[in-house]
């Protein structure tokens, strides 16, 4: 993706209804993709696909059935698709009445509800610094808008597929989601990127959401692409006073795959909890940037992310903590825990607390090492085959974080895949 | 059953087992004593296959296997079973769970099918009963928050589900009230026949009250130096060991 095509591609889908676009685009241009002399990409070199010849309009001959094949299995939910970054309306089912939660395609959203999305499109994006979500709000159109009235609790759970299907072409999407959860609201979407196809598709993905006084939001975001694929996202999280958000990020797949996320806690009494589960074989490389953002007292922050790594595969943690002057008595707690099952493998951690106020709780701790030798030995000596013992680790070491889904037969799916994965590797 | 012949290990430069000989048939129960330190728990550790330890000389030969051979897991399924003196925990592996496991791998090594859902669960309850273990502990992750003493029955319970044909029990009494004392013997005892062997590790004669030893050895600076019959526990109780080490300082 060359600037000028990019310009190209701006001049026939950017979009012109949102004002911020064209700044964004403007952002874009003085930017350009990042190296890793920027010190937020030291360690992920995204030059090797960003300058592959991606389709931004690509089309897909998955059918109704081979979609239904790629849902969860047993798990009722709304069901919502995105196919190379496009809203189906064929392929999605909302069961939930609309008095419980509204849903709509962001396009759709734009056409017909423009204050209520200009409420809250890019609010907290850094499109300025962040050349990815300077590209993303500059073509945002495909993505999901989620609102869930005050005090209404959805009773079942949300689930997005973004599919990508590079099966005949190299695959470019962009989706960009706005979930809202009014006062005392309550909701469970999770995020799930899966792959057809073995040529490269890259997903350059912003998810905000926005959670009001009192509520309370699940988020999770799978990662289970197979092959050659590349993804860039940015979940970006604004909460207000007593709400709770519980974000959980798994990681099984993909080639390069970049996560941010970033809690805003807005006020006080927020709870904001970040989980995330890496499992990374080959030539994989997976990096998480996280922040808690404490601007007002009061408010704890929980974060706990594993990783599992192997083959040749590279794994970054980048966990920021920020304590404003005037979030006093906050409790902040990070935790990064690897395990390296061999000696090409590489994990790079990097706490960053930075605290102004004087009056908090804040650690943090990593880890990164091999099985432990000695469960190991136990294991055996019990009879149980070091093949299938070292899995047995790894997945009680896995199963700490896949555990924090609240969703039953996600956390099965996910354990099942983690199992198959670790069988491979 | 299990016979050792010179048996020379070291741990890094440090040579720990120097020379040891025992000789172990099917039937019997061997009681090993010895001051701390004498490597009583590296022989158990070398028997089960811990990597740590080198073996620089000697044989072991279990049922006309070389012992020494084969991987930890193949021992376990030859029937070789080890309680450890710490056993350690394991986060996130349920004990019933690590069980069932083991067992139908030990199960599938010797041909034998798989045990369903339902008969793994018969056997575990009838082998719950005999060293009285609670089902609620053996729900939790293994060994997790467990006390000493729930740890060492714990270790009972799970010769009981292998079965194995030598057990060594390494300090297995050590942190036990006389209760789980006796609980557990019972349970060795019960588990006992003319097919199988026990090497018993302790620093106490009162075990052997319970689990009657045919042999007795003392284990001193990686040797056995001195073997009798239970009588020589009584003996070591009263006395201590420096009338062995004086013994085997005069040669
Ligand atoms: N990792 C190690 N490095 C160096 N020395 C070791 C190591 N492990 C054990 N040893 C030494 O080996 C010797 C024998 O230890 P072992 O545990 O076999 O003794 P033991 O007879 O079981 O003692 P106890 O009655 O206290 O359990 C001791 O001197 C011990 O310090
Ligand atoms: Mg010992």
């Amino acid at each position: 993706m060359t600037l000028d095509n990019i310009t190209q591609n701006f001049k026939d889908f950017g979009n012109k209804n949102l004002q911020i676009a064209e700044q964004s685009f403007h952002s874009f241009s003085k930017l350009g993709f990042p190296t890793p002399k920027n010190e937020e990409w030291k360690y992920t070199d995204v030059s090797s696909f960003v300058n592959l010849d991606f389709n931004w309009d690509s089309a897909s001959t998955l059918t109704k059935a081979q979609i239904e094949a790629i849902f969860i299995k047993g798990l009722e939910a709304n069901n919502l698709v995105f196919v190379n970054g496009k809203f189906k309306q064929e392929f999605s089912q909302i069961l939930s009445p609309s008095s419980e939660v509204f849903i709509q395609s962001l396009d759709e959203a734009v056409n017909q509800n423009i204050d209520l999305i200009n409420n809250y499109f890019a609010k907290e994006i850094d499109y300025q610094n962040n050349a990815f979500s300077a590209l993303n709000v500059a073509f945002a159109s495909n993505g999901l808008f989620i609102h869930v009235p005050k005090n209404t609790y959805v009773q079942l759970p949300i689930v997005v597929y973004f599919i990508n299907d590079s099966r005949t072409e190299q695959v470019f999407s962009q989706p960009h989601n706005i979930y809202v959860a009014q006062e005392g609201a309550e909701v469970s979407i999770s995020e799930i990127f899966v792959s057809e196809g073995s040529q490269p598709a890259f997903s350059n993905h912003i998810t905000e959401i926005s959670l009001d006084r009192n509520a309370k939001v699940q988020y999770n975001k799978v990662q289970i692409e197979t092959g050659e694929n590349y993804h860039v996202g940015t979940t970006q999280v604004r909460q207000l006073k007593d709400s709770i958000f519980t974000g959980t990020t798994v990681t099984l797949g993909g080639k390069i795959v970049r996560n941010n996320l970033n809690i805003l806690l807005d006020d006080q009494h927020c709870e904001g909890n970040m989980n995330g589960l890496y499992l990374l074989d080959n030539e994989s490389h997976v990096d998480n940037h996280t922040v808690a953002d404490h601007a007002k007292p009061n408010s704890v922050s929980n974060e706990l992310y594993k990783g599992i790594l192997s083959g040749h595969s590279t794994g970054v943690f980048n966990g920021k903590i920020f304590v404003r002057q005037d979030a006093q008595k906050t409790q902040a707690y990070q935790s990064n825990k690897n395990i390296l099952l061999s000696d090409t493998a590489s994990m790079n951690t990097k706490p960053q607390l930075e605290i102004w106020a004087d009056d908090v709780k804040c650690s943090h701790g990593a880890t990164s090492g091999q099985l432990d030798e000695q469960a190991l030995f136990y294991l055996r000596a019990r009879g149980i085959g070091e093949a299938t013992a070292k899995a047995m680790l790894v997945m009680a070491f896995a199963k700490d974080v896949v555990e924090k889904i609240q969703l039953e037969p996600l956390r099965h799916h996910l354990m099942d895949l983690i199992e198959t994965k670790l069988q491979q590797s | 059953m299990l016979k050792i012949d010179n048996l020379h290990a070291n741990i890094g430069e440090k040579e720990i087992l120097k020379g040891l000989n025992l000789e172990v048939k099917a039937g019997e129960v061997h009681a090993i004593m010895g001051p701390n330190g004498a490597g009583k728990s590296t022989l158990s550790s070398v028997l089960a296959g811990r990597s740590d330890y080198d073996v620089t000389a000697g044989t072991v030969d279990f049922r006309g296997k070389n012992l020494l051979d084969l991987s930890p897991e193949d021992r376990a399924r030859e029937g070789v079973f080890m309680a450890f003196q710490y056993p350690i925990e394991i986060p996130g592996v349920s004990t019933t769970n690590f069980l069932k496991t083991a067992v139908n791998e030990v199960r599938k090594y010797k041909g034998q099918e798989p045990l369903d859902a339902i008969s793994f669960l018969n056997m575990m309850k009838e082998k719950m009963k005999l060293v009285q273990i609670d089902q609620a502990l053996l729900s939790r992750s293994l060994n997790e928050g467990f006390s000493g003493g729930e740890k060492k029955r714990n270790e009972v319970f799970q010769m009981a589900m292998l079965d194995p044909k030598l057990a060594i029990l390494d300090e297995t009494d050590s942190g036990l009230d006389i209760d789980a004392l006796r609980i557990v013997a019972n349970g060795v005892n019960s588990l006992k026949s003319k097919d199988n062997a026990f090497i018993v590790v302790t620093h106490y004669q009162r075990l052997l009250d319970y689990i009657i030893p045919d042999y007795v050895h003392v284990l001193f600076n990686g040797r056995i130096v001195k073997s009798g019959t239970k009588e020589l526990a009584l003996e070591l109780e009263e006395k201590g060991y420096d009338w062995i080490k004086e013994e085997v300082a005069l040669g």
